[in-house]
């Protein structure tokens, strides 16, 4: 009898199609192309990285370009950053039309020189733009399944501190607060007389706010799980939205929270004081959304078909955005998750014994480093509305002076019912969408071009969220699944089943260890990898 | 083209008299009076049936004048939107509920265990063969041999079936009594939607009916249920769904079941 080889390992497995790679990728890119010359331009601040070098076209890969980028700016090999690349591909140099930037996905012979954009004689002009340098690892198993809620979830949140809070909104009137690390309750915010319908953490992480069915506000110490005084009171209908005022920005120990209501009123509290700092109203339909952008800019979607931008210092509107046909049924800013999680990074350098002033200088720093785009700190908009389409605004574009309109950059087209929820990934380049078509969809955040349909989904997509490194999107859908998405194949990651009927809220916490959701079924799930 | 429909013919070839439009206004007109002559003359028989005709006239036309008003009136908004609680972006939307309803009582049911084995017809009346069968004796041979049986009953036969040779043709399931869809009542929603038929499960009366697919009262068939949009835990879609006939489809000339959930 035969001895049989064992099977390779796993290291010999991966060494082996590597290899395979490797080869497949040398024998795509014809040999004797010679050498080009490549400048690193970054696209943030548009400074060069260096001179320009001469590369051999046979080995001018990603992975390659990316060793050569962390060379020339002399990285320390432990702190290698990933980066994506783009090229302009529009002839001249001096006009920065951002309609022709191509993302190179594997090596500069397939995505410039075959299509014929440039020759091998060419200067080419890359510019980069670093990715998140940690891993978010797809979650992929339900680790604690928590009942306690009364009634259906309706709203769920993680604190931008930490992946082991998650506060979650229910129809039966309460609040809780939940230990994800263990999968235990924590505290239970009682106080609402009606449904919770949205929870909110301030950027710091140390008090909760949530709005509820019954008109009114309340704002919770995390730690304790106290109420901090009773209801703030003004709003005569349910609340849709609440928004905190940017940590950058707040003034020392004063943060400010703007809540939009079906009354069609935003009202933005001064919570220390809690009372109504100001009054915003305007729209003639129930608001859907506010969004408190680091620019001194309130945005509010309603369904009056209308968006408007307000200054957040005089409170005055700035521009009324009238482009959909239709309820505006979601907003989303390209400084989502920075403003959120403001001074919290993945690195956890600073802890919250540091001072305020050092933790305003890196919410400044963290804020400013997501908003700019080519030297300019631009605060990009996306709102969906129930028309089927989705607008991509720049803000920062209007002027102040006109009384026109104002244009948005692009206009989303591709969905088949209502679309609900839209997010910018945590790095800017992607919009993911989600629609009552039972589809999400993937868009380039800078020209809005579509990029693909992520089908699965059985039932309507209520809601999509993004994992910190901009990889991995994770979606809620009615029928009763939540599924991870990679962003890089576009493909289903991973399927989780699990909830036994209609998934409402998903998120994933800041850190990305952890995905929470809830649903009709009352119960609370973490997913962890 | 059919044959009657030489009138619109004719008036596709060569138009319409010049003074059709008032002569069709003049008709119609006069319509009020004649109606009002005929019921005041009409006798017997004839005034039965027209009378009858006018009553169901009446009642429709009421009931649209009624469906009218309605429409016409504002409803005062619902005090409070809804009595499940519901996420924001989904409490000023009006919703289909009927399939969603339907899915999580399902799925109430199915933690119940026992539920499994009751269904809703527990007991059904036996058929004898005699009934259920008729002896072919039409034809030379066939009369000599008497083997061949004719059913009675309806029956469901799959969409690939294609009758054996007569000469090995035991049983003959008629054309006329065979049906492809039947009308499923959820029982706890009472919304009947109808929905085709993919196969019989079990007859209680007999093994060999089941084969045969014989439909009669009490009978499992398997429905598909793929356009009410019910999801598994796994978050597939539901296709097939058991049911049971509820009523004599040889009776009724239509196929009745209810949904075992």
């Amino acid at each position: 009898m035969a001895t049989i080889v064992p099977p390779p390992s796993k290291r010999q497995k991966i060494a082996a199609t590597e290899k395979a790679e490797r080869e497949a990728e040398e024998s795509r890119i014809p040999n004797g192309l010679g050498s080009i010359r490549i400048q690193f331009v970054d696209q943030g601040t548009g400074n060069a990285a260096g001179p320009s070098v001469a590369i051999d076209v046979q080995q001018a890969t990603v992975k390659n370009l990316e060793n050569l980028l962390n060379t020339l700016q002399a990285k320390d090999p432990s702190e290698r950053t990933p980066y994506r690349f783009f090229f302009n591909a529009s002839k001249t140099q001096a006009e920065n039309d951002t309609t022709s930037i191509l993302d190179i996905d594997r090596d500069i012979y397939s995505s410039i020189l075959k299509p014929g954009l440039r020759t091998v004689e060419d200067n080419i002009v890359l510019q980069y733009a670093p990715q998140a340098v940690f891993r978010v690892r797809p979650v992929s198993r339900c680790s604690a399944s928590i009942s306690g809620h009364g009634e259906s979830i309706l709203a769920a949140t993680f604190s931008p501190a930490t992946s082991s809070l998650l506060a979650t909104g229910s129809g039966d009137n309460t609040a809780r607060i939940w230990d994800c690390d263990t999968g235990t309750p924590k505290h239970t915010l009682k106080g609402h007389t009606s449904w919770v319908l949205v929870v909110s953490f301030s950027p710091d992480g140390k008090i909760l706010a949530t709005g509820s069915m019954d008109n009114s506000v309340r704002l919770w110490d995390v730690k304790t799980g106290e109420a901090l005084g009773g209801p703030l009171k003004g709003h005569t209908k349910w609340i849709t939205s609440l928004s905190w005022e940017p940590y950058h920005q707040q003034a020392q120990g004063k943060p400010r929270l703007a809540s939009a209501s079906k009354d069609a009123t935003v009202r933005i509290w001064d919570v220390p004081l809690r009372r109504v700092e100001q009054t915003l109203s305007g729209h003639k339909g129930s608001i859907t959304c506010v969004r408190w952008g680091g620019i001194n800019r309130i945005y509010t979607a309603s369904q009056d078909k209308t968006i408007k931008v307000w200054n957040a210092k005089t409170w005055t509107c700035l521009h009324t955005l009238t482009a959909h046909a239709h309820w505006v049924n979601h907003l989303a800013l390209s400084t989502d998750f920075v403003l959120r999680t403001a001074y919290h990074d993945h690195s956890l350098k600073l802890q919250d014994t540091a001072s305020t002033e050092a933790k305003v200088a890196q919410a400044k720093q963290r804020f400013e480093s997501a908003a700019r785009v080519n030297g300019k700190i631009t605060e990009r908009l996306i709102s969906a509305s129930d028309d089927n389409t989705i607008f991509l605004w720049d803000p920062s574009s209007f002027d102040p002076n006109s009384n026109a309109t104002p244009k948005p950059v692009a206009r989303l087209l591709g969905h088949q019912k209502q679309v609900n929820h839209v997010s910018f990934s945590p790095d800017g380049h992607y919009i993911a969408s989600a629609s009552f078509d039972n589809s999400v969809k993937l868009w380039n955040a800078i020209d809005g071009k579509f990029i693909t349909t992520l089908r699965g989904h059985v039932g309507a997509v209520y809601m999509c969220c993004w994992s910190a490194d901009s990889r991995l999107l994770v979606s809620a859908s009615k029928d009763t699944t939540v599924k991870v998405w990679d962003v890089r194949t576009q493909k289903l990651k991973e399927d989780l089943p699990g909830h036994k009927d209609e998934v409402f809220a998903v998120d994933w916490s800041a850190d990305g260890a952890a995905v929470g959701s809830g649903g009709k079924d009352k119960v609370v799930k973490i997913w962890k990898n | 083209m059919p044959q009657n429909e030489y009138i619109e013919r004719f008036q596709k070839q060569y138009g319409k008299r010049l003074d059709h439009d008032e002569r069709v206004r003049k008709r119609e007109a006069r319509e009020g009076h004649a109606m009002s002559q005929k019921a005041q003359q009409l006798t017997g028989l004839r005034a039965k049936l027209h009378q009858k005709k006018r009553h169901a006239e009446k009642i429709q036309m009421k009931k649209q004048i009624r469906a009218q008003e309605e429409r016409d009136v504002k409803s005062a908004g619902p005090s409070e939107p809804s009595s499940t609680p519901l996420p924001n972006y989904l409490l000023d939307r009006s919703q289909a509920n009927n399939a969603k309803a339907l899915s999580s009582a399902i799925k109430n049911k199915r933690a119940e265990k026992a539920a499994k084995f009751s269904v809703p017809l527990p007991k059904v009346k036996g058929i004898s063969e005699e009934e259920m069968f008729k002896v072919v004796k039409t034809g030379k041979k066939t009369a000599k041999k008497g083997w061949k049986r004719m059913i009675t009953k309806p029956t469901f036969v799959g969409p690939d079936f294609t009758r054996r040779p007569v000469k090995y043709e035991r049983f003959i399931r008629p054309m006329g009594l065979r049906y492809k869809k039947a009308n499923v009542t959820h029982p706890e929603l009472g919304v009947t939607v109808q929905l085709p038929i993919l196969g019989v499960k079990k007859n209680p009366q007999n093994p060999l009916y089941t084969q045969l697919g014989v439909l009669t009262k009490g009978t499992i068939i398997e429905v598909n249920v793929s356009e009410m949009g019910l999801v598994t835990a796994g978050g597939k879609v539901v296709w097939g769904k058991w049911a049971q006939v509820t009523n004599n489809p040889e009776n009724d000339g239509c196929l009745n079941a209810v949904l075992l959930v």
